[in-house]
């Protein structure tokens, strides 16, 4: 037991004398969180808008300034003509153009209908598919105040988003975040770590020691676990009081999963540093088959229902897939254990199965 | 031999239809130097995995230090010393942080570690080096700490695996004089190594050859034995065995 302490403190000289480890290790969570919650962002903040409008009466002098006065949208220029539009668009000072035809108002008053042109830039999708939906419902809306008392009986669609009511990306981001920093603390750096003893060649001299080989593991691994659990409470504080998001369900149940899970990511680890030899070895794996699949896979960024199909069927096998679903349900929706067990038990069996592979392959060295 | 520290009888390792190490049979005394030779792939390094209770022998016995490879390697482990090429220090970590992580894994108490401590960094005239990280140190001082540190339990075996890579000549030679010490206070050093000159310091060597014990014996009954003028021509002799002439 006294040596196994001399062990694990021995593990934080090493983290902590290695700059560069401790910078990924404390800097990482942080400068990630704040990138992903300031700067990546679904929401458009700010669409340059150009007006062409080509009738100048009461209804389209209306629209423009509600579009203006919704906050999304800023004037950029006013067009004269249609042929200007295109220039505008290329040189990139519009995201968007409005065009009203002539005699708006007087067709709309005499036909009940009329005809709106939205033009946005196609070659940013996301972003063309928001604004337009955002221009729409400004549309909308004044329609419904202009007419609504004497239109035609209608369905009139009324969304309302669950959870995220205001849509704010940085609740989807902040689960995510936390899956990515985990696997990152717990599978990449300890696969580094024991690796790197063995190519100094202190692995054999431990063998050698009387320390048994689980000591040595669980000695290697419990300063990430640490760390890790650290970074958790890290996150979901910072995400709480500089972006407000919320835990709606029980927080001693996150962080009880979350604990599962940086042990899922430290199994992971340790299967990877089993079967490589150098510390670059690790590392690759650990970038290229983890951390990548974790950011595009797990639907962190990418919904897993849009996925083809193969993909669909292989996310299944990335930790934080099931991880994702369990923190957004909680922290999101308040949801309880009776509606996640089955993801915990995916991320049990996961766990139970690279641990027992890891100590197979290790006692295969020895025998 | 009556007080051997090591003894096997036929020790054979086989992985899968390959015999890594077949049946080599032999006895090393208290105190004695045993240079253990073989080119690469010889069946070194299982021998060694075996001695030292790393790897279980397929068939055939050895006791080291009086315990069995096969009942009691935990025992084994806890008397022998151990040092690999990559001489098995940690590099980001002081001289004195070294020996006490070292000290603390092979179980001494917190006063006899501080005692040991002190001594070793003076004998080895560390003092002043003795908070500055290992990796600012020159190799010949890293290699004579790891010497020390891997004797800091007391083993009354020390196994040194090429301890003397990509040393110049007369830091090999120092250490080697710390060999001659560590002997002399009855420890048994079994050493492995390619340098066919630090052969000829051995007490006693073997030659390993396709995972069998082609020679044993001191220097000078070898050289007799086989004709030949040095041990450098032994090895090569027994390594090819039909001259290309």
């Amino acid at each position: 037991m006294k040596s196994f302490r001399g062990f694990v403190l021995k593990e934080f000289l090493h983290i902590f004398r290695d700059r560069r480890t401790a910078a990924i290790l404390f800097g990482m969570p942080m400068l990630q969180l704040l990138l992903f919650g300031y700067a990546i962002r679904n929401e458009i903040s700010e669409v340059k808008l150009g007006i062409c409008d080509l009738s100048h009466d009461q209804a389209t002098r209306a629209i423009t300034s509600k579009l203006l006065s919704s906050g999304t949208f800023s004037a950029k220029r006013n067009l004269r003509s249609p042929e200007e539009i295109g220039p505008a668009f290329a040189s990139g000072e519009m995201n968007e153009a409005v065009v009203f035809e002539p005699g708006f108002a007087a067709r709309l008053q005499r036909d009940g209908f009329c005809d709106l042109q939205v033009i946005t830039d196609g070659s940013d999708p996301n972003v063309s598919r928001i604004i337009t939906g955002y221009t729409a419902s400004v549309i909308q809306d004044y329609l419904g105040e202009q007419y609504a008392p004497f239109s035609a009986p209608g369905v009139v669609p009324v969304p309302v988003m669950l959870f995220n009511p205001a849509l704010r990306s940085v609740y989807l981001f902040v689960p995510g975040l936390m899956a990515l920093i985990l696997m990152l603390v717990s599978a990449l750096m300890t696969s580094i770590s024991i690796t790197r003893e063995k190519e100094i060649g202190t692995m054999e001299v431990l063998l050698v020691s009387s320390l048994r080989p689980t000591e040595i593991i669980l000695g290697k691994v419990a300063p990430y676990m640490l760390l890790a659990f650290i970074n958790v409470l890290t996150v979901l504080a910072l995400a709480f009081m500089v972006f407000g998001v919320p835990c709606r369900g029980s927080l001693p149940l996150l962080i009880l999963e979350s604990l599962l899970f940086i042990l899922t990511a430290l199994s992971l680890g340790i299967f990877i540093s089993t079967i490589t030899a150098s510390q670059q070895a690790a590392m690759m794996i650990s970038l290229g088959g983890l951390l990548l699949p974790t950011i595009l896979l797990s639907g962190f960024i990418f919904p897993v229902a849009s996925m083809p199909l193969p993909l669909q069927v292989f996310s299944n096998i990335i930790p934080a897939k099931w991880y994702l679903i369990i923190v957004r349900a909680i922290m999101l929706k308040g949801a309880d254990f009776s509606y996640l067990w089955q993801e915990t038990l995916v991320l049990v069996l996961m766990t139970v199965l690279l641990m027992a592979a890891s100590i197979r392959k290790f006692s295969e060295r020895l025998q | 031999m009556a007080d051997a520290v090591i003894h096997t009888e036929n020790l054979t390792r086989k992985f899968g239809a390959f015999t890594a190490v077949d049946a080599i049979s032999f006895s090393i005394g208290r105190g004695e130097i045993f240079g253990f030779l073989g080119a690469n792939g010889a069946g070194k390094t299982t021998a060694m995995k075996m001695l030292t209770g790393l790897l279980r022998p397929t068939s055939g016995s050895a006791s080291v230090a009086g315990f069995d490879v096969r009942s009691e390697p935990e025992k084994i482990k806890q008397n022998i010393g151990y040092m690999s090429q990559r001489f098995s220090l940690y590099e980001d970590l002081s001289p004195k942080e070294n020996i006490r992580f070292w000290g603390g894994i092979y179980g001494l108490d917190r006063k006899t570690l501080r005692e040991k401590s002190a001594r070793l960094l003076e004998a080895l005239d560390l003092q002043e080096a003795a908070d500055t990280r290992l990796s600012s140190l020159p190799l010949g001082w890293k290699q004579k700490l790891a010497f020390s540190v891997a004797q800091l339990h007391e083993p009354k075996i020390v196994f040194l695996d090429e301890p003397t890579g990509g040393v110049d000549p007369v830091t090999r030679r120092r250490f080697w004089d710390m060999i001659y010490e560590t002997a002399d206070n009855g420890i048994t050093v079994f050493v492995t190594t390619h340098y066919m000159d630090e052969a000829e310091y051995c007490d006693r060597i073997s030659i390993m050859v396709d995972g069998r014990m082609a020679a044993i014996g001191t220097p000078d009954a070898l050289k007799d034995e086989f004709g030949v003028s040095s041990i450098d021509d032994l090895f090569i002799r027994l390594v090819r065995p039909t001259p290309i002439e």
